[in-house]
C-alpha cells in the first residue's frame, strides 16, 4: 500500500489563482461580498444548517479525506464548515485575506461535494451546500484556483470547458465517423438532424483526449438503432466548471444553451455519456439556476440509457468480458440519482466475472477527483491523491480477490482513479462501462 | 419575407419523389430536406465511388464531394449544403461550389428572401465570414456567435482580438474579445461577448457582455450601456424607434430594459426570448412568474396559463396583436394561443405558424411515432412517417403540407394544398 498522508507534504502549495487573487483583497470588500451573499442568496437552509449541526463529529467518519488523513478533525466535514462559514457567519464578514486565501483552498480542493457526509449526519446537513456557498463567496472575492478558474473562462468564451473552437468540435465527429464507418460501413453521427428521438451530448475533454468514446458511442447508437443526433452548434457539451467555481451565472448561462439546443433539434431526450459532475449541472444545479425545476427535456444518463438498451435486447452481448471487474460508483449519478442497481444489471451482463467494492453504492467512497478537485489541477494533485487512501485500499482490496478491471463511469472519477492506481501501484486496469459494451457487444460484420 | 404567391397553391395532392426508390438506388441516402415551396426534396447521398453527393427530386448532383453537410434551402428555394474536395471547405449552392476555399467552413445563414447567404470560415487557425463568396478581408484568432441582418448581406460575430495562453486568467479578465461587423471591431474589448443581433435597419448592432467577471450589460455599436447587472440574456432592437432592450436581472426578479433603464414593471422568476412585433409596438416574452411555471408575457403581462416543464417557441402574429408558442407539461406537449392551450397533448410540437390574416394557427405535432397537423387546435385525420412545418397561402384559406406518406419501407414524398375547411370543418 502507498505511504500514510501525513508523511506527505502538502501544505503550501502556490497557487497564482488563490495567491494573488488573495493579494488583491480588502477587508472592506470581504465584508461586503461576504455579507451580500449571505443577505441575498442564502436564506432558511443555510441558517438551519449553521444552528443545527451539534458538532457530534458523525460526519467524519463518512469522509475520504478525514479517513485518509489519519483522522486529522482539520478534514471532518463538520472542521471544514468551522474553519469556513462558521467563522465567517460568527464574525459577520470581518475576516482577513488570509483567511479567505485558506478558506478558498479548502473549499476548492479539500472536499468533492460529494454529499457521503449528508448520509451520515443525524440531521441531514448538506455540507456540500455550505462548502458550495464558500466558493460562491471566494468567487465573488476573485480567489479561485488558476486551473479551475481557466476551465470556467473556456465555459465562458466557448460554451465548452476545454477551449474548442466551434470547427473542431465538427471536424472531430467527423473523423470519428469517418474511422467509425471503417469498422461498420455507412456508419453514421447525424449532425443536426432535427425531430431525433436523442440528442447525444459529451463533455469537453471527449472531443479534446477521448473521442473514441464518441466513436464507441456511435457504435453503440447504430447497433441499437437509436434515432440520434449530435448538434454542431455551442450547446454540445453538458459539463460545468463554473457550478464548481460559483460563478452561478455562467453555470445557468451553460444550461440554457444546452437545453435550448436540445430544444432546437426537437428531441425527446438528451443521452449523455459516462459523466457524473455533468448530471448534477443539468439534473440539479443547472436547470434550477435558471429556473426549470427538472430538466425541461428528458436527461438520460449513459447508465440509464445503457440499462434501457440491454433491457430491450437491442444490444447483444457477443461474449461477455473475462477478466474479473470492479465498479466504482460515481457519487453524482448513484447518490445523486440512484443509478446503482442499473449500473450493476449492465456490468453482470458484459462482464463474466464481477467483484464489489466494499463499502459500495451510495455508501462509496468518492474519486477524490469530484466536485472540481480534480480541475484545479497540477498543484493539488498530490494533495488530492494522498486524500484518497481509503480509495486505495477499497481497490487493493479487490484486487486480492482478483479483480484486474476497475469500472468507472465517470470522466472526473477516470482521472482520479487513474492517480490512485499509479501511485499506490495497484496494478489495475480502468475503463468506462461503454469501453467493455463496446468490446463484446455484437457488431454486424 | 418569402413570396409564396406564386407557388402553386391549387388544390390537390402530388407525388413528388420515391424515397424508397433513392434507396434502392443510391443504398446510402441521408434524412431528407424540403424546399419551402414544397416542389423539391433532397437528401446527402454516396455514389458508387463512396463519394458524397445530393439527390433531388430523383436526380444526382453531377459533382460529387468528399464531405457534405448540413444541407439546407435558402427561402427561395435553391439548394445548398456545405462540401468538401481534398480537405477544402466551402459551400456549394445548386451543386456548385463556390470559389473560395477554407480549412473549414460552417454555420450557413441565409437571408429572409434568400438572395444572400453566409457563414463562418476558418483557414491556417484564423476566423472570418464568407458572404455571398465574398470573404471579410479581416481574420480574427477567433470567432462565434455569427449573425447575420435580416437579408444576409451584412454580418456580425463575436472576435476574440487578443491572443492569450491557456490558464493565463488574468490576461482573459482584461477582457479579450468584442464585435466585429463586417470585419471591423468594436474599439472596446470584454470579458465575454454574447449574441450579437442587428436592428431591423441593418444599422446598428447590439451585444451581451461581461465587463468583468461579475458585470453584465448590453453594448450598442460598441458603447455599453450605462448601468449593469449581475446577469442578462439577448438584446433585441425595437423596430418602431430603434430602441434596444434586454431581459436583466434585478434584486426583486427579471424584468426588461430598455436603452439602459428598467422598463418593464413587472418582475419574474425568468424572462428570456423576447421578441418584437413588426410594428414594434408589442413585445412578448417568454417569462417564469414563478420558479418552475412557465408562460408568456405580453408587455410585461404574463397569461394565466403556465407550463411546468417549458414553454419555448413564441411567435407573435404579423400585426403582433396574437402570440403564439409550444409548451411542455408533464412530459407533454401542447400549443398555446393567445393564452389559451389546444386541447390535446402530444410527444414533440414545433413552432406554431400564423396565417396571413392571423384568423389561424397551424403547427406540426407528432404523436406515437406519427406526424401531423393540426389547425386551431384541431389536428387533421392524415398521419404522415414524417412531414415539415406547415405553410399557409397568401389569402389564408389553404395550407400546404409537405409530408412523407407510406407504410413499412414504403417513402414517398407529397406536396398537398388543402382548404382550411377540410381540416376545421
Amino acid at each position: 500500500m502507498g505511504e500514510p498522508a501525513s508523511k506527505i507534504e502538502v501544505k503550501n502549495i502556490k497557487d497564482i489563482g488563490l495567491d494573488e487573487g488573495a493579494a488583491r483583497l480588502t477587508p472592506e470588500r470581504i465584508e461586503k461580498v461576504i455579507n451580500e451573499v449571505i443577505d441575498n442568496e442564502t436564506g432558511a437552509r443555510l441558517k438551519v444548517y449553521v444552528d443545527t449541526c451539534v458538532h457530534c463529529g458523525l460526519c467524519s467518519e463518512a469522509c475520504h479525506y478525514y479517513l485518509s488523513n489519519d483522522k486529522n478533525p482539520v478534514y471532518a466535514p463538520a472542521g471544514k464548515v468551522k474553519q469556513t462559514l462558521w467563522e465567517i457567519v460568527e464574525k459577520k464578514g470581518k475576516v482577513s485575506p488570509d483567511f479567505i486565501r485558506r478558506a478558498a483552498e479548502l473549499c476548492y480542493t479539500e472536499c468533492n461535494l460529494c454529499r457521503r457526509c449528508a448520509m451520515y449526519c443525524p440531521f441531514g446537513i448538506d455540507v456540500a451546500y455550505m462548502m458550495l456557498t464558500m466558493r460562491r463567496i471566494c468567487h465573488k472575492l476573485g480567489v479561485i484556483p488558476q486551473y479551475i478558474q481557466d476551465t470556467a473562462q473556456s465555459h465562458s468564451a466557448t460554451m465548452n470547458q476545454m477551449w474548442v473552437k466551434e470547427d473542431e468540435w465538427i471536424d472531430t465527429l467527423f473523423w470519428q465517423e469517418e474511422e467509425a464507418a471503417e469498422e461498420i460501413e455507412n456508419l453514421r453521427i447525424p449532425l443536426e438532424k432535427e425531430g431525433a428521438e436523442v440528442m447525444y451530448s459529451v463533455i469537453g475533454p471527449e472531443p479534446k483526449f477521448r473521442a473514441q468514446l464518441i466513436y464507441q458511442a456511435a457504435v453503440i447508437m447504430d447497433v441499437a438503432g437509436v434515432d440520434w443526433t449530435m448538434p454542431a452548434t455551442p450547446g454540445w457539451d453538458n459539463s460545468d466548471m463554473a457550478m464548481y467555481t460559483g460563478d452561478n451565472e455562467m453555470m445557468g448561462r451553460l444550461k440554457k444553451e444546452h437545453f435550448e439546443t436540445a430544444m432546437r433539434l426537437k428531441v425527446k431526450k438528451i443521452v449523455m455519456g459516462e459523466c457524473g459532475h455533468a448530471f448534477r449541472s443539468v439534473y440539479d444545479m443547472g436547470n434550477r439556476a435558471v429556473g426549470w425545476k427538472m430538466p425541461p427535456v428528458q436527461m438520460v444518463h449513459a447508465l440509464e440509457f445503457y440499462y434501457d438498451l440491454f433491457k430491450a435486447g437491442k444490444i447483444k452481448v457477443k461474449e461477455k468480458y473475462d477478466k474479473p471487474v470492479t465498479l466504482h460508483d460515481p457519487c453524482n449519478v448513484i447518490r445523486g440519482r440512484g443509478l446503482h442497481e442499473m449500473a450493476r444489471y449492465v456490468v453482470n451482463k458484459v462482464c463474466e466475472t464481477f467483484i464489489e467494492m466494499t463499502p459500495n453504492r451510495e455508501h462509496n467512497y468518492c474519486c477524490c477527483a469530484g466536485g472540481g478537485v480534480i480541475n484545479c489541477g497540477p498543484p493539488f494533485r498530490d494533495k488530492r491523491v494522498y486524500s484518497n487512501r481509503v480509495k486505495a485500499d477499497q481497490l487493493a482490496a479487490t484486487k486480492k480477490k482478483g479483480v484486474e478491471v476497475c469500472i468507472a463511469p465517470c470522466h472526473n472519477c477516470h482521472g482520479g482513479l487513474e492517480d490512485i492506481i499509479h501511485h499506490y501501484k495497484l496494478g489495475m486496469e480502468l475503463k468506462f462501462l461503454g469501453d467493455i459494451i463496446y468490446e463484446v457487444m455484437e457488431k454486424p460484420e | 419575407m418569402t413570396d409564396s404567391s406564386s407557388w402553386d397553391w391549387s388544390i390537390g395532392k402530388r407525388q413528388i419523389a420515391d424515397i424508397t426508390q433513392w434507396k434502392e438506388t443510391f443504398g446510402y441516402v441521408e434524412e431528407p430536406y424540403v424546399s419551402p415551396d414544397g416542389e423539391k426534396i433532397a437528401a446527402i447521398i454516396k455514389t458508387e465511388d463512396m463519394e458524397f453527393s445530393v439527390c433531388e427530386n430523383g436526380n444526382a448532383w453531377e459533382n460529387a464531394f468528399d464531405k457534405v453537410w448540413f444541407l439546407r434551402y435558402s427561402p427561395d428555394n435553391r439548394l445548398t449544403g456545405i462540401v468538401s474536395d481534398t480537405a477544402e471547405w466551402t459551400l456549394a449552392v445548386e451543386g456548385e461550389a463556390w470559389e473560395n476555399k477554407y480549412d473549414f467552413a460552417w454555420n450557413t445563414i441565409f437571408g429572409r428572401d434568400g438572395k444572400s447567404m453566409l457563414l463562418m470560415t476558418q483557414a491556417d487557425g484564423e476566423y472570418s465570414v464568407l458572404i455571398n463568396d465574398v470573404p471579410w478581408e479581416e481574420t480574427f484568432p477567433y470567432m462565434t456567435n455569427l449573425a447575420g441582418n435580416a437579408d444576409a448581406t451584412r454580418a456580425a460575430a463575436v472576435a476574440q482580438t487578443i491572443r492569450f495562453s491557456e490558464g493565463d486568467i488574468f490576461a482573459f479578465q482584461k477582457g479579450c474579445y468584442t464585435v466585429a461587423v463586417d470585419g471591423k471591431v468594436w474599439d472596446t474589448n470584454f470579458v465575454n461577448v454574447y449574441e450579437p443581433v442587428f436592428s431591423a435597419d441593418s444599422a446598428h448592432v447590439a451585444a451581451q457582455v461581461r465587463t468583468s467577471l461579475y458585470d453584465y450589460t448590453i453594448v450598442v455599436d460598441g458603447e455599453p450601456w450605462p448601468a449593469v447587472w449581475p446577469w442578462v440574456w439577448k438584446a433585441a432592437f425595437s423596430p418602431a424607434d430603434g430602441s434596444v432592450t434586454a431581459p436583466v436581472k434585478t434584486p426583486e426578479g427579471w424584468t426588461l430594459a430598455r436603452d439602459g433603464h428598467v422598463f418593464w414593471g413587472q418582475r419574474f422568476a425568468q424572462l428570456w426570448h423576447h421578441v418584437y412585433s413588426p410594428n414594434g409596438m408589442s413585445i412578448a416574452a417568454i417569462v417564469a412568474p414563478k420558479y418552475g411555471h412557465w408562460t408568456v408575457a405580453i408587455d410585461g403581462n404574463a397569461w394565466k396559463k403556465t407550463f411546468n416543464d417549458l414553454v419555448t417557441d413564441l411567435v407573435l402574429s404579423p400585426s403582433g396583436r396574437r402570440a403564439a408558442c409550444a409548451g411542455k407539461e408533464n412530459d407533454r406537449y401542447t400549443i398555446a394561443v393567445d393564452g389559451t392551450p389546444w386541447p390535446f397533448h402530444c410527444d414533440m410540437a414545433w413552432e406554431p405558424v400564423f396565417s396571413p390574416d392571423e384568423q389561424h394557427v397551424a403547427a406540426k405535432i407528432e404523436k406515437d411515432g406519427q406526424f401531423t397537423v393540426a389547425v386551431d387546435g384541431k389536428p387533421m385525420k392524415a398521419q404522415f412517417k414524417n412531414l415539415w412545418n406547415p405553410v399557409f397561402s397568401p389569402d389564408g384559406e389553404k395550407i400546404m403540407i409537405r409530408a412523407i406518406e407510406g407504410s413499412g419501407d414504403k417513402e414517398t414524398y407529397v406536396r398537398q394544398v388543402l382548404p382550411l375547411t377540410e381540416i376545421l370543418g
